[in-house]
């Protein structure tokens, strides 16, 4: 044993401060992860391209190369109109967010002292708990026996329970703001508790009023987790079937919920397969541009 | 200390009102007594609670649920934790691409993730079951743990590390002597925070799971047949598991901030 570590000794001293891996070794660190992600990762995402280009007949794959799941999502009209709306939506939904996040945020990084913790806990447990569950809850305020028309039932407003509020887009609409709003709120809080109160009092020393130092001091500093917000509530409502299944009825029929559609019940995997494949592209591509721009970092 | 309150505060109060009442609702609703959901209550009652609680399925699949979660911890630790000390500890080429591979499925739509190893598994011929819900979370919570152990590595001072190299502690030592002591409340967020994740995945696990519920697959089926005391009973009782867990993993996330 003495000779090994005599070398370990003599390998230590040729190369100061570069061995603080632990001994696995580059190969043992990075192999482990890099294989997972290459196996469930990169290989599913591949295949999934791969089925977009084939075709379903009576249940039965057709593994032939077919150009004609993504001719039929684009020119399809029934599929135009849902992505049009899932991106209006999501637009909507992205803005929204953002007019009520921002100033939340702003608040517990820069005016809360005391209570920082419990108004960061206020934020991440929606944020944290079960989606399903938080969509869902909507129907307790939108429902025929909600609180919404008990509420107009109280003040006279209506006569008798109406079901209007329930499966249309506006309820589906509420209840993604309402249960994406957090993933809009920490990356901006983040963003902004590192300002470091110094180049606010800077700004404030050099004459500037509380907008001039918010327009081009503390807005701009924030804008990494500003662009991390909106990335994540964007591609939360793109995705989303959960909402559009339990909320929207037929007029709230978003994108997710037809491509789940396609995996169920109208059997079209190639067809599903092309449909995810292109929300997986307008993903990937916000993904990336935010990444460049830092706002990975944030969250 | 007293301030003029700042006028964002209305509209701060509204907001955490409109993300809390529709839960509060949910979780009142639950305890009455009636089988259809109406206020004012009838009457307080546990009788949903207690169905849930004599449901030998339910029982079950918050078993699986707890089974797939453990697993799913100790899987994206193993892979988690050494991909964060290849991150902060190594040189190597193509790093920022393996930070962006790694975060990509934590940031990509879920329904893109579980559809892409649904038709991965099949096409393996692989038979779906708990297992391939473990492979499905550990691949959105990956980013989770290398994160979270990787933000902590980053912020230690590498001078401890050499110190003990210094003294002559081989790299197995120190690293059990020195680093692991330093890193392992972030270990042990992680896997608190990995663990709350995994126990509401959903639509992942829609696209992977076999013949075996888990507990959110069986809230998913309960609320597709109706608004009803007893999906509000389970309901409530996820969302106070979680909030557990997550008042837990965050007071830690803030006090290591």
């Amino acid at each position: 044993m003495a000779h090994v570590a005599a070398e370990k000794r003599a390998r230590r001293t040729a190369a100061p401060g570069t061995r603080s891996a632990p001994r696995l070794g580059p190969i043992g660190l990075l192999g482990p992860s890099l294989v997972w992600l290459l196996v469930f990762v990169v290989a599913p995402i591949s295949i999934l391209f791969i089925y977009s280009f084939w075709s379903s007949q009576n249940y039965q794959l057709i593994h032939e190369f077919t150009l004609k799941n993504y001719i039929e999502t684009f020119g399809d009209s029934v599929f135009r109109i849902v992505m049009g709306r899932t991106l209006r939506l999501a637009f909507l939904v992205t803005a929204t967010a953002l007019v009520l996040g921002y100033p939340v945020a702003y608040f517990i990084a820069r005016k809360v002292t005391r209570w920082k913790t419990f108004f960061y806990l206020l934020v991440i447990i929606p944020m944290w708990s079960s989606y399903l569950v938080r969509v869902y809850s909507w129907k307790a305020v939108l429902g025929e026996r909600g609180a919404l028309n008990l509420l107009l039932l109280w003040l006279g407003i209506l006569q008798e329970p109406s079901p209007i509020f329930l499966y249309n887009t506006f309820a589906v609409y509420l209840a993604l703001v309402g249960s994406i709003l957090p993933f809009m709120i920490l990356p901006i809080y983040t963003s902004l508790e590192k300002i470091p109160q110094s180049l606010i009092e800077a700004s404030s020393d050099l004459g500037a009023g509380f907008w001039r130092t918010f327009a081009r001091v503390i807005f701009p500093l924030s804008l990494p987790g500003t662009l991390a917000g909106c990335t994540f509530t964007f591609v939360l409502v793109l995705g989303d079937f959960i909402a559009s299944q339990l909320l929207g009825g037929t007029s709230g029929i978003l994108i997710g919920k037809v491509i789940y559609g396609q995996f169920g019940l109208a059997f079209n995997w190639p067809l599903g397969a092309a449909m995810s494949f292109v929300v997986f592209a307008l993903a990937f591509a916000l993904i990336a541009i935010a990444g460049r721009y830092g706002a990975l970092k944030e969250g | 200390m007293r301030r003029a309150l700042s006028p964002v505060l209305p509209l701060v109060v509204l907001v955490f009102l409109f993300l809390y009442i529709p839960m509060i609702l949910i979780v009142i609703f639950s305890f009455n007594s009636s089988q259809v959901t109406i206020l004012p209550l009838e009457s307080f009652s546990l009788r949903w609670y207690e169905e849930l609680f004599a449901d030998r399925e339910i029982i079950e699949a918050f078993r699986n649920t707890v089974l797939v979660g453990i697993g799913t911890v100790i899987v994206s630790l193993i892979l988690g934790g050494t991909g964060a000390f290849a991150l902060h500890r190594l040189q190597f080429r193509g790093k920022s691409a393996y930070e962006f591979v790694v975060t990509m499925p934590f940031v990509l739509p879920e329904i893109v993730t579980g559809i892409a190893l649904l038709t991965f598994f099949v096409w393996m011929g692989q038979q779906l079951s708990l297992v391939t819900v473990l492979v499905g979370h550990v691949v959105f919570c990956l980013a989770v743990a290398v994160r979270t152990i990787g933000g902590r590595l980053q912020s230690l001072p590498r001078s401890y590390e050499e110190a003990s190299y210094d003294l002559g502690a081989g790299r197995l030592r120190t690293f059990f002597l020195v680093t692991l002591p330093m890193i392992r409340t972030a270990i042990f967020t992680a896997a608190l925070l990995i663990f709350t994740i995994s126990f509401d995945e959903t639509v992942i696990t829609i696209f992977t799971i076999g013949h075996q519920n888990t507990l959110p697959m069986m809230i998913w089926a309960m609320m597709r047949r109706g608004f009803t005391p007893k999906v509000n009973a389970i309901a409530s009782l996820t969302f106070v598991a979680s909030l557990i867990l997550i008042v837990i993993v965050g007071t830690r996330l803030r006090e290591q901030a």
